[in-house]
């Protein structure tokens, strides 16, 4: 008993994977790509009915809410995880790339290919003009302006006119096809291979920022700020970078979204989402990139799953948290022991 | 677009305030909840929200269901009626508390046994809100409940054209009453000392010989308290409840709490007056849907010159 409660998942596949060499990797990262690529055709290896939701398909599921709470789960894991910021506010750039792709669209006919690159940048805007003042601030009061700021966003989309008010926007326009491939609704699998994309090179730029000078500013700052600005690193302005990436990531996923779901309102954008993305994070393991990557598939699938207890739907999943986070504190695959002990110090 | 109109608070300057001051106080009582718990765990007690929600139920059933009033009664006069309002304050109070404790067995006790970092509980905590939530929205249904009006709201004085209503100078005095106890409880008596210990210190006290198990678990039946009774303020002046009225004014509440200082008692109940005046004047000159809004930019206003909120302690290390 006491074995299975040491027994740390993340440390194992840590442990293996330090003993293998470097072609084994790749054919392993490869192996999983390749897997998850597969996962849209699952129905061709087996009844795949039971993994159907009673409203949407199962691939439909595997964009929307899977494949994007997993891609924003690790966009808030670089504020959370890695700087140890909280965000209850990050639906904000979600939302602010969803409006530049669908008012962008819809009023100057500007396909989803050049709307990402504008919508990512117009999320790091706004989260530089929310990092600078929020930043000089600790704890629970960024806590409280970053959940400030998410209300801000949906009440403007709310009440003005350019957003379609509490209606929204309808008729965002799918992407063009790229290099012959559709992005309709006849293939939602298409999709699904745009966000593991993403979803990749957000790994990918984590992986490289983690083990470069920002990753070791941002590891500082999560263990003591003080100690950290002490030793000469200009918290602010990493704090500001894990911000603004975070935001980017949040802002494509924003403009991948409406123009999937082709229409966007403000009921999309509540502090719901900001707060179960926090739960994916916290769930998974906060700062370990595959506890994430579990946490926000299981807890994007889970209430959809689930959907068919209608009104107990949201009462189990509550249960689910409270249960997990009793039982595995440090999430689901925690971060690895080294770090953990430090964090438990600067308490 | 954006339309302000300033000469309403001319016009309507003795009600805005009022009714401000009613709302304020009742804010007040509600983020005393936020900022004693905040005070000695350094977490924002998510749940605190639904705290307050089963407490307006409380007043609620103990009015329909208990004693037997209707939406159609008539109003009640005299002993009959202090009785029942007493009764509902005191109900409310003592449902809220055991929610509370609740609360902190269920969310916290574990997670800090095992010592866990504070963003586990804050999810562990977001949990048994939702549970409480979804689960009094399955028993008490999707539709907004209202409560029968028992107290006949005469106005008894008349200022500058408003009306200075029984309810609203109950809204105003029994959060003032509450707070000049607790403040009195926190400074003077051994287990409020004990409470402020815990606060500056867990090692030290737990050295001085304080059981914090103890401590915490007070801290979570105040909180309660006070917050079951800005449920029952509540249920007066408005009226009506429903299982999600919890989430605004667990926000607003909140933001109430970290506009003062939170962690401190001084800071919540005149955050709390800030809030509900701003809210007021702010929905009357821009309009209702812009409040929220306004709120939050003074806040940040604030909070860039004063960082630790109104009533923080200017050198204070808030170390997370």
């Amino acid at each position: 008993m006491n074995t299975l409660k040491n027994f740390n998942l993340r440390d194992k596949g840590a442990e293996i994977w330090a003993g293998w060499n470097r072609p084994n990797r790749t054919i392993f990262v490869f192996f999983v790509i390749f897997m998850v690529g597969l996962l849209p055709f699952a129905s061709t290896f087996g009844p795949t009915s039971f993994l159907n939701t009673p409203i949407a398909s199962y691939i439909d599921v595997l964009v929307f809410p899977v494949g994007m709470f997993v891609l924003m789960a690790l966009g808030l894991n670089i504020v959370v995880g890695k700087s140890g910021l909280l965000d209850l506010g990050y639906v904000a750039f979600f939302a602010i790339g969803a409006y530049s792709q669908a008012i962008l669209s819809t009023m100057f006919g500007w396909n989803t290919w050049t709307v990402l690159p504008i919508g990512i940048g117009l999320a790091m805007v706004s989260g530089v003009i929310l990092g600078l003042p929020a930043l000089r601030l600790r704890g629970d009061y960024l806590a409280i302006i970053t959940l400030g700021f998410g209300e801000i966003v949906r009440i403007i989309a709310l009440n003005i006119e350019v957003t379609g008010g509490p209606n929204g926007i309808p008729g965002i326009p799918n992407p063009p096809s790229f290099l012959g491939i559709k992005f309709d609704l006849e293939n939602p699998r298409n999709f699904f291979y745009i966000v593991v994309a993403m979803i990749l090179l957000t790994i990918w730029m984590i992986r490289r920022f983690t083990i470069r000078r920002p990753g070791r500013a941002w590891e500082a700052i999560r263990q003591d700020e003080d100690v950290a600005a002490l030793m000469g690193v200009n918290t602010l302005v990493y704090k500001l970078w894990s911000f603004v990436i975070g935001a980017a990531v949040g802002g494509a996923a924003g403009v991948i979204y409406a123009s999937k779901v082709m229409v966007i309102s403000p009921d999309m954008f509540k502090f719901e989402l900001s707060i179960l993305i926090l739960a994916c994070v916290v769930f998974g393991g906060i700062g370990n990139i595959w506890g994430v990557i579990v946490g926000g598939a299981l807890l994007a699938y889970i209430p959809e799953r689930i959907r068919f207890l209608t009104e107990a739907r949201q009462l189990v999943f509550g249960l689910v948290l409270i249960i997990m986070m009793n039982l595995r504190p440090d999430g689901l695959l925690p971060r690895k022991k080294r770090e953990k002990i430090t964090e438990k110090g600067s308490k | 677009m954006v339309k302000m109109n300033f000469s309403v608070i001319g016009n309507e300057f003795p009600s805005l305030l009022l009714q401000g001051l009613a709302l304020g106080l009742i804010y007040a009582l509600v983020s005393l909840g936020y900022t004693m718990v905040y005070g000695v765990l350094r977490l924002i007690n998510f749940a605190n929200s639904e705290v307050f929600m089963i407490g307006t139920f409380a007043t609620l059933y103990l009015q329909t269901k208990v004693l037997g009033y209707t939406n159609a009664s008539p109003t009640i006069h005299g002993a009959e009626l202090w009785w029942t309002l007493a009764l509902s304050l005191v109900a409310s109070m003592l449902v809220s508390a055991v929610v509370a404790v609740l609360v902190e067995l269920v969310a916290y006790r574990r997670l800090r046994a095992k010592g866990a970092n504070r963003l586990a509980s804050l999810i562990s905590a977001i949990g048994v809100s939702i549970v409480l939530l979804e689960g009094m929205g399955i028993v008490t249904g999707s539709r907004p409940q209202s409560a029968p009006r028992l107290l006949e709201k005469w106005s008894f004085v008349e200022i500058g054209g408003a009306n200075f209503r029984i309810d609203t100078l109950m809204a105003i005095v029994i959060p003032i009453v509450i707070f000049i106890v607790l403040n009195r409880f926190v400074t003077r008596t051994r287990l409020g000392k004990s409470i402020r210990a815990v606060s500056m210190s867990e090692e030290n006290s737990q050295l001085m010989g304080i059981n914090i198990n103890k401590v915490i678990t007070l801290t979570f039946v105040i909180g309660g308290l006070t917050t079951g009774a800005a449920s029952f303020l509540f249920m007066t002046v408005y009226e009506n409840t429903k299982f999600n009225v919890g989430f605004n004014m667990g926000i607003a509440a909140f933001t109430a709490a970290v506009l003062g200082g939170i962690g401190n008692l001084k800071g919540a109940f005149y955050g709390g007056i800030a809030l509900g005046l701003m809210e007021q004047f702010a929905s009357a000159v821009i309009g209702s849907e812009w409040k929220a809004v306004t709120v939050f930019v003074v806040l940040v206003v604030v909070l860039l010159f004063k960082p630790n909120g109104l009533f923080g302690e200017a050198v204070q290390q808030t170390r997370t």
